[in-house]
């Protein structure tokens, strides 16, 4: 079966001809066909583009090119803007809208000869833990479908999931890619800060936004990382570094290797969820990993920084929807602050107008330096006790999120509540520090997520830390019923 | 504004800075979360941060890189163009602002 092949093994039936990207891409087209209405994983398909890409790498190859992702499918989270295509961030404000560029990830990819199959349903314009904020309808988690898929990257995290992709892209601000993958039980990375370009990604919060991946496996995720990551001039804050060779570092014995116990991530955890964690520590040390428990004191105060930090950015980024260049517009304005309230009133959701009044309150004449100037603060308190912890150890572990899945509709009412999410994963984004989600293991039926939290730039020894979990366990294998 | 619980007055003052209307129905809706939310953030008061550095960025030492001024991009204005609401002669329409 196609669609449970890794991309490796893919890329060999690829180069042998024993299949072809054309045969691949209708596989999966034919999977999101049958199994997409039930999930509201993508939200747009683009199936006669797709069959193109797929000829035109079925052709590169033939010609003797070779790529890991040449002929490989994949999705695109619908916050990447694709030249020609609806890039609609899951929001009404940008229903009509298609993007007249690449992002450079979008680029990259195609580049490499990934084909796009669709993009992805989100939370609208990346703001939510849940996916329920999208203008498109909530996602369903393929494990049940009464349950959230976790959010902003839903759509993304699910259809990995569900096999309607190898791999899906998605973006982390808070733990948009980490708290999905451990909801839908699959790999998710959160690359440092500029390691990976955000020109074409549209912004929520710019001091936190990156870019990274969805995959089966942290060996698939090490090449499409290695295919995405990388200097990118058009983007301000962009990182000029080489990027290394993730595969070929996966397999590095991880004897010696500190990992550090995250203490404040213990607190309140329910112990069916602790002793999972305290499982992947013993398979770590049975691997040559010593394990130290390490504290960070300021880390508890990483959901109320954010969501000063954050919102103050967002409401500046979503300033530029004003009803005039692109975007809705309502009906009938009256004059130009008509217009530019009642466009943005009509266009943005409940939550994106919650979070830009938050930023506009943390910033406005009066509470800047209570709000926002002591937020910023904190935030060095926080990134100050991940330096001192990696001063000691290698990597940090911990749970991914408190809970498993939740049902859908459980906590949307409550933002604070939905906000805690996000509790575990949010440090890393303040610090601008790389984070892994993989799967290990379940409680009531659903998938838990083991964290993976390094130094910046350590994404090579945090894929190869989670490939070798992967080597021992075989929890990232497991499907949901129906989408085996 | 105080801190603590915002009024009805606070969140049509905060919506009319950030350019939002927000209808009769949704305002008891945006009073009590924003206000909640509020509360939740006042946590930070707590810290001690007496001497410490606002970090505005997450990579020290990061400079915005220059570029030498020069055209980099062609015209693409009509390609841009054609996702907006009502475009006249290359130019964007809006009510009439001046009578």
């Amino acid at each position: 079966m196609l669609h449970t092949l890794s991309i490796g093994e893919l890329g060999k039936s690829l180069k042998s001809g024993q299949t072809s990207s054309v045969e691949l891409t209708r596989h999966f087209l034919g999977r999101i066909e049958r199994l997409n209405p039930a999930l509201n994983a993508l939200i747009t398909l683009t199936a006669e583009q797709a069959l193109k890409a797929a000829a035109a790498a079925d052709v590169r190859r033939a010609a003797g090119e070779e790529h890991p992702l040449l002929g490989i499918p994949l999705i695109h989270k619908d916050i990447f803007c694709t030249d020609g295509v609806r890039t609609s961030c899951g929001s009404r404000m940008l229903d009509n809208f298609i993007a007249p560029y690449d992002a450079t990830i979008v680029t990259r990819l195609k580049e490499a000869g990934a084909v796009m199959l669709g993009k992805s349903n989100m939370d609208e314009f990346a703001m939510g833990s849940s996916n329920e904020t999208s203008y498109y309808g909530p996602v369903k988690n393929p494990w049940d479908t009464t349950k959230v898929p976790g959010g902003s990257s839903g759509g993304s995290a699910a259809a990995t999931a569900a096999r309607l992709a190898p791999f899906a892209t998605g973006t982390d601000t808070g733990g948009s890619i980490r708290q999905p993958a451990a909801l839908t039980g699959v790999t998710g990375v959160k690359p440092t800060y500029g390691r990976v370009s955000r020109y074409g990604m549209v912004a929520f919060a710019s001091s936190l936004d990156q870019a990274g991946v969805f995959a089966h496996s942290a060996a698939d995720a090490a090449i499409v990382l290695r295919a995405m990551a990388g200097f990118d001039p058009r983007d301000s804050t962009s990182i000029d570094a080489p990027v290394p060779d993730y595969p070929a570092a996966l397999e590095k014995p991880l004897t010696g290797l500190k990992i550090g116990l995250l203490r404040e991530f213990f607190d309140g955890l329910e112990a069916r969820n602790t002793a999972l964690i305290h499982e992947a520590l013993k398979i770590y040390r049975s691997l040559g990993a010593q394990t130290v428990e390490v504290s960070l004191p300021h880390l508890p105060l990483s959901v109320p920084t954010y969501y000063v930090v954050a919102p103050a950015e967002c409401s500046s980024n979503l300033s530029r929807f004003d009803g005039v260049r692109f975007g809705y517009r309502c009906e009938k304005p009256k004059d130009l602050l008509d217009l530019y309230t009642r466009s943005r009133g009509e266009g943005f959701g409940a939550e994106v107008k919650r979070r830009i009044m938050t930023g506009t309150y943390v910033l406005s004449a009066g509470y800047f330096d209570a709000y926002y100037l002591k937020a910023q603060k904190v935030r060095r308190l926080i990134t100050d006790d991940f330096r001192a912890a990696f001063a000691q150890v290698d990597l940090l572990i911990g749970p991914t999120t408190p809970t498993p899945a939740f049902a859908i509709g459980a906590k949307i009412n409550d933002p604070v509540t939905m906000y805690l999410n996000d509790i575990y994963t949010i440090g890393a984004n303040l610090a601008g520090l790389p984070g892994l989600s993989l799967p290990c293991g379940f409680v009531d039926e659903l998938p838990m997520g083991l964290q993976l939290i390094g130094p910046h730039f350590s994404e090579a020894k945090l894929l190869n830390a989670a490939h070798k979990f992967q080597q021992a366990t075989d929890w990232h294998r497991q499907s949901p019923r129906g989408y085996e | 504004m105080s801190t603590g619980s915002l009024t009805r007055q606070d969140v049509q003052k905060i919506a009319q800075l950030a350019r939002l209307s927000i209808t009769e129905q949704e305002m008891p809706l945006y009073v009590t979360s924003l206000s909640s939310i509020v509360n939740f953030v006042d946590e930070l008061s707590r810290a001690q941060t007496g001497g410490v550095e606002p970090m505005a960025h997450p990579l020290d030492g990061q400079h915005q890189r220059l570029r030498p001024d020069v055209v980099t991009e062609s015209d693409n204005h009509e390609k841009h163009q054609a996702n907006a609401p009502a475009v006249q002669g290359g130019l964007y329409v809006v009510p009439r602002v001046i009578d």
